[in-house]
């Protein structure tokens, strides 16, 4: 019976301790996995969720006051339909969107001309939005955000359900808007090719702390203590007692993937040469998704022991 | 110097009024599209609304057939058609299907969001969406209603003069806003209670007594004696009861002032809710 007069709610932090600050005209991602604190953070930035300590400020404004003078100056795009009516064509949206942020009419006119040459959806404008595919939906809801030029825009999974040629569409197009416009970009997601294709910065957050905050590059170089090295050997076989190395990760004769300590990479390399007779023989690091992925786990790991 | 300042200033505020009148008048024509995009259903639903007078009608005529002459309640047999006539073109201004359910809607799978992140008023937004639907809603109803109303003309009053009229169609339109503030207020509830669709069943159960939907409400005040003191009655009763002369003629001022009243009270409950309700749902994460 209690239940029904108490409902006890557990209180989940789902942001913690995350303090950064973005310039003008960068482009980060926050990256990290399911309920990390990513969605959170953007929608305390754009003033959806009042924080319960904590402060924010962007363009010179606290997001949850939600101040028209503030709210005319961003543009939050999630994977879902958001802003487009449904049943009449984008175009009927991206008319009221002129009237909702006040942009003058020739202004409007050129910059719905140059949106969709660069997204190619000009045969599209006048088709209702359901009619339209994913892929297309999510080109018109980037012209809806972007027709008043925000001068930060917020991007929550934005190639989410997408196929591979409209991921690769949408990333070009933000990209070289990005670059043009210099707008500041925060996008988040768990796609690391849209932030290895986009962004020069990277935010890792886990659990609602920041884990790491720089450049996508630098995770692999402070965090991955293995590198790969791929051996293709001569004669159709693989050498018995490779494991002394390291783990094996794959082994196809003639092939072979080790993964092996940084440190004893050389050591490992100049041994195998000397024993063996190798056609070919390539050192790499590993990728960003398994490295990000060991990061997460040892984190969690770390996390449960303290 | 100040000439020019203040020039300036009502220039910035001409600005602003027009501008958010532009915006009103976009979300008007819009939402008109929107509703023409499915015209064929909308037209059949209007059509099929016409069926319960019908039946109401026939109903009346045998409890009147019982009744030999006499009236209820002060209201013989013509007067009673007329009741229900009117009471179906009021609510015809004063019911929005789906609001309630849409703002709870909106609220439940986070599509409200929208209006929090673009520098958009939702109720206003709502509001002038709501215009549309009737708009619409007029064009495609006209000819049934016109149709009903020759076929029951010996049983409507006859002309009660300009003042009546006037107060009549004053009260009809506040019917609307009072209709939109009440319905949107049942919706905004949804912030607290995610489930509302029995909150927004028990009400049209109860509006459809308490406004004088379901009989006038002269018959219900000995059971219910609170009734007038309720808004509900300028859903239904109050219009209808003004064009058949169940009011008073000097009571018309008063009771027009009542009804504004009413509107003004939910107004300013509408804005609180809705303020208190977005502070509720972002600090439960948005």
């Amino acid at each position: 019976m209690r239940g029904l007069f108490h409902r006890e709610h557990d209180i989940v932090s789902a942001v913690r301790n995350v303090s950064f600050t973005i310039e003008e005209g960068e482009m980060v991602a926050f990256l990290g996995p399911n309920g990390a604190g990513k969605t959170t953070t953007l929608k305390l930035l754009s003033g959806l969720v009042v924080p319960t300590s904590g402060t924010a400020e962007v363009l010179g404004h606290v997001p949850w006051k939600r101040e028209d003078s503030y709210r005319r100056r961003f543009s939050l795009v999630t994977g879902q339909k958001e802003q487009l009516w449904w049943d009449l064509p984008a175009q009927e949206s991206f008319r009221l969107h002129k009237e909702i942020y006040r942009i003058p009419a020739d202004e409007y006119q050129r910059r719905l001309d140059e949106l969709t040459d660069l997204l190619e959806v000009g045969r599209l404008m006048s088709q209702p939005v359901r009619e339209l595919s994913l892929g297309e939906r999510m080109r018109m809801e980037l012209i809806a955000a972007l027709l008043h030029r925000p001068d930060v825009l917020f991007l929550d999974e934005p190639t989410i359900g997408l196929d591979v040629v409209s991921q690769r569409r949408v990333q070009e197009f933000l990209r070289r808007y990005q670059r043009e416009q210099r707008i500041t970009v925060i996008l988040t997601s768990h796609y690391m090719k849209d932030v290895e294709a986009l962004c020069d910065r990277a935010i890792v957050i886990n659990k609602g702390i920041v884990i790491h905050d720089g450049p996508l590059a630098a995770i692999v170089d402070r965090f991955s203590r293995h590198k790969i090295i791929e051996l293709q050997f001569s004669d159709n076989i693989v050498p018995q007692g490779l494991e002394r190395f390291g783990t094996i990760v794959e082994s196809r004769p003639p092939k072979v993937r080790i993964q092996v300590e940084k440190q004893r990479v050389s050591e490992c390399l100049s041994s195998i040469l000397s024993q063996n007779s190798i056609d070919d023989i390539s050192v790499s690091e590993r990728p960003l998704e398994d490295v990000i992925a060991e990061l997460f786990s040892a984190d969690d790991a770390a996390r449960a022991k303290s | 110097m100040t000439v020019t300042h203040s020039n300036a200033e009502s220039e910035t505020i001409l600005g602003e009024v027009e501008a958010r009148l532009r915006l009103k008048w976009l979300i008007l024509r819009t939402a008109i599209e929107e509703r023409l995009t499915y015209r064929a259903d909308f037209a059949f639903s209007t059509l099929v609304r016409f069926l319960p007078i019908v039946t109401q009608i026939f109903l009346w005529s045998a409890i009147f057939q019982n009744a030999a002459g006499r009236s209820i309640q002060g209201y013989n047999f013509s007067e009673m058609v007329s009741y229900f006539l009117l009471v179906m073109l009021t609510r015809a201004f004063s019911s929005m299907p789906g609001l309630s359910t849409g703002i709870a809607g909106s609220i439940a799978d986070g599509s409200i969001r929208k209006y929090l992140i673009q520098p958009v008023d939702m109720l206003d937004h709502l509001f002038w969406h709501r215009i549309a639907h009737k708009l619409v809603y007029y064009a495609v109803a006209t000819g049934p209603f016109a149709l009903v109303f020759w076929l029951c003309r010996q049983h409507l009053p006859a002309w009660p003069g300009w003042p009546v009229m006037l107060a009549f169609v004053a009260s009809l339109l506040m019917a609307f806003v009072i209709g939109f503030l009440i319905e949107a207020l049942i919706g905004l509830v949804a912030f607290w209670f995610l489930e509302v669709s029995s909150l927004i069943f028990i009400y049209m159960m109860l509006s459809y007594f308490l406004s004088g939907h379901m009989i006038p409400l002269e018959l219900l005040s000995k059971w219910i004696p609170f009734v007038d003191y309720l808004p509900f009655r300028y859903l239904a009763y109050t219009p209808t009861a003004i064009l058949i002369g169940k009011i008073p003629r000097e009571h018309l001022p008063v009771e027009l002032l009542i009804q504004a009243g009413w509107i003004a009270g939910l107004f300013v409950l509408n804005r609180y809710t809705f303020h208190r309700g977005v502070l509720r749902y972002s600090a439960f994460g948005g």
